[in-house]
């Protein structure tokens, strides 16, 4: 494992740790023949930390991070969340506990564009059956500095603004695990800086572990390490 | 609860993305049709109950020719109920020297409890309901009476011993009957003046009645009460006896018009199934992010399925209101086909069945696609190309067979119908949708022809040639229905007399008494009249085939004209007239005289399935006649000659008393001098056919109009498909417009191209649905109205024009939002 590390966290992610990927393999079948996505990856992820997964466009990031979330099945090896095994449990079990564990923030956003940014947030705690989902969802939005900004659809938001939208709506259920796709990725450089801040700054607050699929290295630098994947392994 | 809520709030949203309208619209076209239909048939259903009962004047009437007693009447009154009596013989009513023999009838208070007294100021003028009975001392003769004996209102009549004024003309009573034999004119006066005309005496006609009213519940228990006090030989009649045809008549229609309504219905389901994938498309991304965020595949599906829940609760309420308008501007063009002027109100009935029917298209139509929501996988969040595995085949279209099937089952709960209209039903959308295949793949071989935007318009009918072909049935069936008809009411309403020979008769004279005959005949020519064969007239009833009692063989039969109970008009006659020609056996000669043969009338014949040989025995005047059917004729009514069913040899009948019938033609002149004719000979009728005609015109005039504006729902559900198949193509449209444009396309030219798909599918529509039209209308005219079918050319230029205006109209507005689009914007996005 090539990794980039602090010693001091290294040694307390083997002690408490939140994730762990034990001979992870996601093979699919395509017109040429079975494509194996993600190869034999172990890995360990310790409670608070933040990892970024680096690599060329096709050495499947993002295919681990579903695998890592419980978004996808591995056609091998198994998945412990927070202590669970995702391998263990079916499609609405993996749901529940994501709704539980897990905070998600997109490339491309992904808001529904029917919900305003406060009924955005609100989701994740309404599916959680939360009946504080209002007061806590409009706190996160503040946090996020949309305060002005709840009663707006998703289309009235600049692109910055939508995924702050994003990422108080995953912050808003303190989740145990963050999973970050490119968070940035659709963003000017400015704008990706100040979402960046505002990511690990909300991280840093609320002790969230952070997973971080990205191309940025600006942002990648701010990890605590930094795991490189090629061609389906880690580097 | 959390379902629920997130529903509702998505719903409000998603109205704005447009899927939501067009399957709301499609609902309520489809709920609106049915509805519309169903207050329709509820509601004259309900008026035919009505005037069924206004024939007796009454909920139940008890006759008998004896006076009735009193505590029937008391009885009545103890349960609450209106009562009212009558008493009508047949007597003659003389002004000076002019006399009519008259059918008098003499009431209480509160006649009739049922239907309405129409009276008016002059003979033969229209009729104004009119509250109350004669006063004393007064009386309201018939028109016709009163023209035969030349009296006036105001003026005097004798009746008996009594004299009366004449404070009103009476131009119809509820309970006067309508026989043909019935007619003699009839005159109400005011029971208190009866004694003293002093008509009624020892051995005098005499029949007595006592009516009943009231509420229905309380009218059941005494009818039960009366059925077991009622004395022999006093008769009861309740609402069961009054005009079965009427109700059979009107139930056919009304399953007639429900199965019209289906073919709307039909089409919705298709613009829903339409609108529900693309729903379910552009939502794949939205679910997929909701189990990402941790909702589970039940959370999910449950939020589809309360919004579908709160789409068909909105639809049925907007389609019921559409159906109720339309059913009250259809009840406007149909009055005249309904003998009462007010209708019951509506029900709630046929709301709760288009809520049904709306839940109904949405699980055969909706449900399927919507189930994929429930199985898009939470990684498309981040792989887009990541989609539901496809439904299986049985899925994607059993429910919606099982839903058509189950609706037509509904509506024709009878293996053998429901067969065949679901049989037939699939023929002839696979018949349109074969020819519609057809027409699309010409017109995209020609397109090589014409213009760039054209080509452009007709190679996008080409490329998406499911949704082209579905807009094709929808268009092609609803604008052949309506020209259908549309020739057929221009066949109805054309003056075909014209093309019949100019000196056909034009009245019917019946009920000739036998010994003014010679005198008659002798009379209409001195009018100038041409008559046609006198032929006798009397009345029998058919009893027995080969000695089987009617009742035990006819029963299922009774549908088919009711020949089989119905008392017929007899004749005999030694002469087999030009207008009949025998198709089987043989007509009689001298040497047959005096034997018991009977010629029967093909319709007749096959209505009851009798063969030559066989035995009929008839109940004529109280003594059984039995005869062998010797030969069957085809008879052509339009002679408008005398023609009956049943013509006996002659030698059997001549000692039964009948009358004489006769028809002839008068020059449109002399018409008028048939009043002089009424006065002279009072017991004739007079029936003036062209008025029947035009009466019998009118009526199936209407009837069409009715199934016309039906399928007007139709044509609206061809809309509804329109734009949903312009919906699901919106994005494809708006790449394409954005495309076209940047490589230098002006907006004109992309609309043109828009016009020109629109317009080429709504001529092809109009095309395919005129060759329908016009096969059925050489059908329907020559089989079922029999006249001749001329060939029109409207009905084409009037298809292929209309289609081409309506489709390209209603194609223009669903994609001018996406031509409008600045090209930046699309290739942006």
């Amino acid at each position: 494992m090539n990794v980039t590390t602090r010693p001091s966290t290294a040694t307390q992610a083997v002690r408490d740790s939140v994730l762990k990927a034990e001979n992870l393999c996601k093979q699919v079948s395509s017109p040429e023949g079975l494509l194996t996505i993600v190869a034999d990856v172990s890995l360990e992820i310790a409670r608070g930390e933040s990892v970024a997964v680096a690599g060329p466009s096709g050495a499947g990031k993002s295919t681990l991070l579903a695998l890592l979330a419980g978004l996808d099945v591995p056609s091998a090896g198994r998945v412990l969340l927070d202590g669970t095994d995702l391998t263990g449990l079916d499609e609405d079990g993996r749901a529940r506990l994501r709704a539980q564990r897990v905070g998600f923030v997109f490339q491309s956003f992904h808001l529904i564009p029917a919900l305003t940014a406060l009924e955005n947030v609100m989701l994740p705690l309404e599916l959680a059956g939360n009946a504080e989902a209002r007061r806590a969802a409009a706190e996160t939005l503040e946090r996020v500095g949309l305060r002005e900004r709840t009663a707006h659809y998703p289309r009235q938001l600049s692109g910055g603004e939508q995924q702050r939208v994003a990422i108080a709506r995953a912050f808003v259920t303190q989740p145990a695990v963050l999973f970050a796709d490119e968070p940035t990725g659709n963003l000017d450089s400015a704008t990706g800086a100040r979402v960046g801040e505002l990511l690990f700054e909300l991280n840093g607050n609320a002790r969230t572990t952070l997973v971080l699929v990205t191309h940025d290295r600006e942002l990648a630098a701010r990890c605590v390490r930094t795991l490189r994947m090629e061609a389906g392994r880690l580097a | 609860m959390r379902a629920v809520r997130l529903a509702l709030r998505t719903l409000a949203r998603e109205w704005r993305s447009g899927e939501l309208g067009v399957l709301l619209l499609a609902l309520a076209v489809a709920v609106g049709a049915l509805t519309g239909v169903g207050f329709l048939v509820g509601r004259i259903g309900a008026a035919v109950a009505l005037q069924a009962v206004s024939v007796l004047g009454a909920d139940i009437r008890l006759s008998s020719p004896q006076p009735l007693g009193a505590e029937y009447l008391d009885a009545a009154a103890h349960r609450g109920l209106r009562s009212s009596s009558t008493t009508t013989l047949l007597s003659v009513v003389f002004n000076g020297e002019a006399s009519q023999l008259t059918d008098i009838e003499a009431v209480t208070a509160g006649y009739p409890l049922r239907g309405r007294v129409l009276v008016a100021d002059a003979p033969f003028a229209p009729g104004v309901p009119v509250q109350g009975i004669p006063a004393p001392g007064e009386v309201w003769p018939a028109s016709k009476l009163l023209a035969a004996v030349g009296g006036t209102v105001g003026g005097q009549l004798s009746i008996g011993a009594a004299s009366f004024r004449v404070a009103h003309v009476l131009i119809s009573r509820p309970d006067q009957g309508g026989t043909f034999a019935e007619l003699s004119p009839s005159l109400i006066m005011n029971a208190v003046d009866l004694p003293a005309t002093r008509l009624i005496q020892p051995g005098s006609r005499v029949t007595y009645a006592a009516l009943f009213a009231g509420d229905r519940t309380r009218i059941d228990s005494f009818e039960g009460w009366l059925r077991a006090h009622k004395r022999a030989g006093e008769r009861l009649r309740d609402i069961s006896d009054a005009t079965p045809q009427v109700r059979n008549a009107v139930d056919r229609a009304g399953r007639f018009l429900s199965l019209a309504s289906l073919v709307s219905v039909l089409l919705c389901a298709i613009a829903v199934a339409m609108a529900a994938r693309r729903y379910v498309h552009r939502h794949l991304d939205t679910v997929a992010l909701l189990k990402t965020l941790g909702a589970t595949r039940g959370f999910t599906l449950a939020v589809a399925l309360l919004q579908l829940l709160a789409l068909a609760l909105l639809a049925a309420l907007l389609g019921s209101a559409l159906g109720f308008v339309a059913q009250e501007w259809l009840l406007r063009t149909i009055r005249g086909l309904l003998a009462t002027p007010e209708l019951p109100p509506v029900t709630a009935t046929p709301i709760a069945v288009g809520f049904l029917t709306a839940l109904a298209v949405l699980t055969g139509f909706a449900l399927p696609a919507l189930t994929q929501l429930g199985r898009v996988p939470a990684v498309r969040v981040l792989r887009r190309d990541v989609g539901p595995p496809p439904l299986r085949t049985l899925l994607a279209f059993g429910p919606a067979i099982a839903v058509v099937l189950l609706l037509i089952w509904w509506m024709v709960p009878e293996r053998r119908l429901f067969l065949w209209v679901s049989a037939g039903l699939a023929a002839f959308v696979a018949v349109l949708a074969i020819a519609g295949a057809v027409l699309v793949a010409v017109a995209g071989r020609l397109r090589g022809r014409v213009g760039v935007a054209w080509r452009y318009g007709v190679a996008n009918l080409a490329r998406r040639r499911a949704e082209s072909l579905v807009q094709l049935v929808a268009f092609g069936t609803g604008i052949m229905v309506l020209l259908l008809l549309g020739i057929i009411r221009a066949d109805l309403n054309s003056d075909w007399r014209r093309t019949l020979p100019p000196d056909l008769p034009n009245y019917f004279f019946i009920n000739i008494p036998p010994d003014q005959r010679a005198g008659f005949i002798a009379y209409l020519h001195g009018l100038g009249a041409r008559t046609t064969r006198v032929l006798p007239m009397i009345r029998g009833r058919l009893i027995a085939i080969n000695g089987v009692s009617v009742e035990a063989t006819q029963r299922g039969r009774e549908e088919r004209g009711g020949f089989a109970t119905r008392e017929q008009n007899l004749t005999w006659t030694a002469e087999l007239g030009a207008d009949n020609r025998i198709v089987a056996g043989r007509w009689w000669t001298p040497a047959d005289s005096g034997k018991p043969l009977v010629s029967l009338a093909s319709e007749f014949q096959e209505s009851l399935g009798l063969q030559l040989g066989d035995r009929l025995t008839f109940d004529i005047a109280g003594e059984s006649v039995e005869a062998t059917v010797a030969s069957v004729r085809k008879v052509k009514w339009d002679s408008f000659q005398p023609n009956f069913f049943i013509v006996f040899a002659p030698g059997v009948l001549e000692g039964a008393a009948g009358t004489y019938l006769t028809s002839a033609y008068f020059s449109a002149g002399t018409a008028r001098s048939l009043a002089p004719l009424a006065r002279r000979f009072p017991s004739v009728s007079i029936f003036d056919i062209d008025e029947l005609l035009a009466e019998v015109r009118g009526v199936l005039d209407k009837a069409a109009l009715a199934v016309q504006s039906v399928f007007m729902f139709t044509l609206l559900a061809g809309f509804t498909v329109l734009l949903a198949a312009v919906q699901s193509s919106r994005d494809e449209r708006r790449y394409e417009s954005a495309m076209l444009r940047t490589l230098g396309a002006s907006r004109g030219t992309v609309a043109q191209g828009v016009l020109a798909e629109f317009a080429t599918l709504g001529a092809l529509a109009g095309l395919l649905a005129a060759a329908g039209a016009a096969v059925g209308a050489f059908y329907l005219t020559r089989e079922w109205l029999e006249l001749r079918y001329a060939f029109e050319l409207w009905p084409w230029l009037a298809g292929i024009c209309g289609g081409a205006l309506l489709v390209a109209a209603g194609g223009w507005l669903a994609t001018r939002s996406v031509v409008r689009q600045p090209p930046l914007t699309t290739l942006r996005a």
